[in-house]
């Protein structure tokens, strides 16, 4: 199995876990429409070293620095996308928090529905093989006597009394009061 | 039969598992790998006035191994380069945030690993390389190519496991 797939695999699981809330770490206030516009990009960035934190979150000096770039970038004139072309170019898709959907990822965007497929497929085989199962035979008359008889001559149990267990007598019920 | 299949998920989930604690997290596959080596030019350290450009070693296969001052492990490795590497390949360093300017004293006293070190003291020449730890180290070839790059300190076992398939390849 190749590292890739089993990348893939364990995204799909990590997908489940729920993202931080973001909040900008440093807000710079000379200029607060780029600011704003740098936040709503790093919201969807990750944090390279710190892989668990947005850009937008993160105070590693990494984040800071490319937090940096970007706005540089954004004052140069770079639309967003090519911003995070620039961004991928470096760092690969790993940057982005919602990679685009190619061969390399569809095991991350098509996982959780094979395994609601799967699911859903196992949930109605069940309830197929519950609904086609045999009715149960009449019991004659002759087999209900057998088993009585059967359990009439039962040593351990004797007929209308519950067997002992040994070494844990029962105290009568006035007593445990 | 049917009763074992649950025994089955659970032992590949199991498997897969316990794969994962084998990878690497922070060996993210570089998108640089197959491109050419990002230009820069940067001060040597501790050689005021000269400067180095990947330009300047336009055909020969060389390293450039990103380490800093503070990176305890780097400084492990430089014995490796020091030790293993020797002649072989030669090794370029790219001294990443040296903001308290320890390099040049350190690589005085230490001896320098390096053909040359660079001062990438803002980090914005790391940024273009796509670095995220130190230690990390591009293998380059004679056309200015990234041909690999590897994550993390260069062991013995590394050096002859990934390195030196790549650069026998590499010579003509």
């Amino acid at each position: 199995m190749s590292p890739a797939v089993l990348v893939a695999g364990a995204l799909v699981f990590m997908m489940a876990l729920p993202l931080p809330a973001s909040q900008p770490a440093l807000p710079t206030a000379d200029d607060p429409v780029l600011e704003a516009r740098l936040n709503e990009l790093a919201v969807d960035l990750r944090c390279v070293v710190c892989q668990n934190e947005s850009l937008a979150e993160s105070r590693a000096s990494l984040a800071l620095d490319l937090r940096a770039e970007i706005r540089g970038m954004m004052r140069n004139g770079l639309t967003d996308e090519q911003v995070l072309e620039s961004l991928v170019a470096r760092y690969g898709d790993f940057v982005l928090y919602r990679p685009p959907v190619k061969p390399l990822t569809y095991a991350l965007w098509g996982g959780p529905f094979v395994f609601l497929l799967i699911g859903i497929g196992l949930a109605a085989a069940t309830l197929h093989r519950r609904r086609s199962m045999p009715e149960p035979e009449a019991v004659s008359p002759e087999a209900l006597r057998q088993a009585a008889r059967l359990l009439r001559t039962d040593p351990v149990s004797p007929a209308g009394q519950a067997p002992d267990v040994p070494g844990t007598p029962r105290p009568p019920l006035q007593q445990e009061r | 039969m049917r009763r074992w299949i649950p025994l089955a998920v659970v032992v590949a989930l199991g498997a897969f598992l316990y794969l994962g604690l084998y990878l690497n997290p922070k060996e993210v596959p570089s998108p640089l790998v197959g491109h050419t080596a990002p230009d820069f030019t940067l001060p040597v350290v501790g050689r005021p006035g000269e400067t180095f450009s990947p330009a300047d070693v336009r055909g020969e296969v060389w390293l450039l191994n990103i380490w800093a001052p503070w990176c305890s492990i780097c400084l492990k490795e430089h014995r490796v380069f020091r030790d293993l590497i020797g002649d072989d390949v030669p090794v370029y360093g790219l001294t990443w945030k040296d903001l308290d300017r320890e390099a040049a004293p350190l690589l005085a006293r230490n001896g320098s690993p390096y053909v040359k070190a660079v001062d990438d003291v803002d980090g914005r020449v790391a940024i273009r390389y796509g670095v995220t730890v130190t230690p990390e180290t591009f293998v380059i070839d004679h056309q200015g190519v990234i041909r690999m790059k590897h994550v993390g300190p260069i062991t013995p076992q590394v050096w002859e496991q990934k390195f030196r398939p790549v650069l026998r390849g590499l010579r003509p």
